[in-house]
């Protein structure tokens, strides 16, 4: 291979990272939706009773303002169910907007630990903060 | 149309919308939807009478569960539950504290009499036996443990109820809301019907 055909391999590979990444980093947020919304789906009590291990929700939940920062439970089975901090009806739903950056506790009986953690991030504004922000959401994608 | 009949559509007109704004307005707290009625109760009322909720019915009840000895949690709650009453005005006539215990070794009416009267002497506070206090948490998905040690201390979920005017349990406020965020919501559930 020549030089030139190497520096042009080089070049192509770089602007195949950094492209990507100028645009990650750059490009303004936007989502349809600002709700990170987690579902007991139907039959869920029965498959329990049956001895299946149903975890819905994570113990720690990210999420971050001005981007995803409303959590959105829906209990979609047939009996009441304890979702998160509290007792849902069937086809209830919960709404909880945050308008602070922090870290929520709530006494959680669902989790082994007692606790349910949701962690508020800052509108993620800054190029670094966009980049790390797309890259969770990316890495929790393809988890 | 007469001008009678043009009157009376208008003023239709006008409370349909006030009232759709009243329900639509976005609350601070989370929200449930649709409303279930808030699980009643009877338990013993820090003012010696059978405390059930429905004595409340009319009222906005902002419903919490702790206990007196709470060193950390409970007294940021109460003070900023005093705090939103205050800020209401004459409005609190119309708003409702209840402080159910989970504590029912320590927190006798008495005692519970005497904690809460330290925030606002409007506040009550229900106690009971652990079965029926047990119950209470259960239908509220409310989650409380004892710590081991010596003083007795408990974790326990530190969010507040808010149940409007006709008992049905409409939104959870978690801990950490300042009592303008109260003042908000409490005005909304005060001006639905």
């Amino acid at each position: 291979m020549t030089t030139v055909r190497r520096h042009w391999l080089a070049g192509g590979l770089s602007a195949a990272v950094l492209v990507p990444l100028g645009w990650a980093a750059l490009a303004p947020l936007r989502f349809d939706s600002r709700e990170e919304v987690f579902e007991i789906p139907k039959g869920t009590y029965a498959r329990r009773m049956a001895g299946d291990k149903v975890e819905i929700l994570p113990s720690t939940i990210r999420l971050a303002l001005g981007v995803h920062d409303v959590l959105l439970l829906r209990n979609l089975d047939d009996v009441p169910q304890q979702f998160g901090p509290t007792v849902m009806m069937p086809g209830q739903s919960f709404r909880l907007p945050f308008e602070v950056a922090s870290d929520y506790q709530f006494a959680c009986t669902a989790h082994a630990s007692g606790q349910m953690t949701i962690v508020v991030e800052p509108e993620p504004s800054s190029p670094w903060a966009r980049l790390r922000w797309r890259a969770a959401r990316l890495w929790k994608a393809i988890a | 149309m007469d001008v009678k009949h043009l009157l009376l559509a208008a003023s239709l007109f006008v409370a349909a919308a006030g009232a759709r704004a009243a329900d639509g307005a976005a609350l601070k707290a989370g929200v449930f939807e649709p409303a279930r009625a808030a699980p009643d109760f009877t338990l013993q009322g820090s003012d010696g009478a059978p405390l059930q909720l429905r004595r409340y019915r009319g009222k906005v009840v902002l419903l919490g569960f702790g206990f007196t000895s709470c060193q950390a949690v409970c007294p940021v709650t109460l003070g900023t539950l005093a705090a939103a009453r205050k800020k209401l005005g004459a409005r609190a006539d119309d708003v409702q504290v209840v402080y159910v215990t989970v504590d029912p070794e320590r927190d006798d009416a008495a005692r519970m009499k005497q904690y809460l009267s330290s925030f606002d002497p409007r506040f009550i506070g229900a106690t009971g036996s652990e079965d029926q206090l047990a119950a209470v948490r259960k239908a509220y998905g409310i989650a409380a443990e004892k710590v081991a040690g010596p003083d007795g201390s408990y974790t326990h979920s530190s969010f507040v109820y808010l149940i409007d005017r006709a008992g049905k349990l409409r939104a959870l406020m978690p801990y950490g809301h300042a009592p303008d965020d109260y003042v908000h919501d409490v005005g909304i559930l005060l001006a639905s019907p």
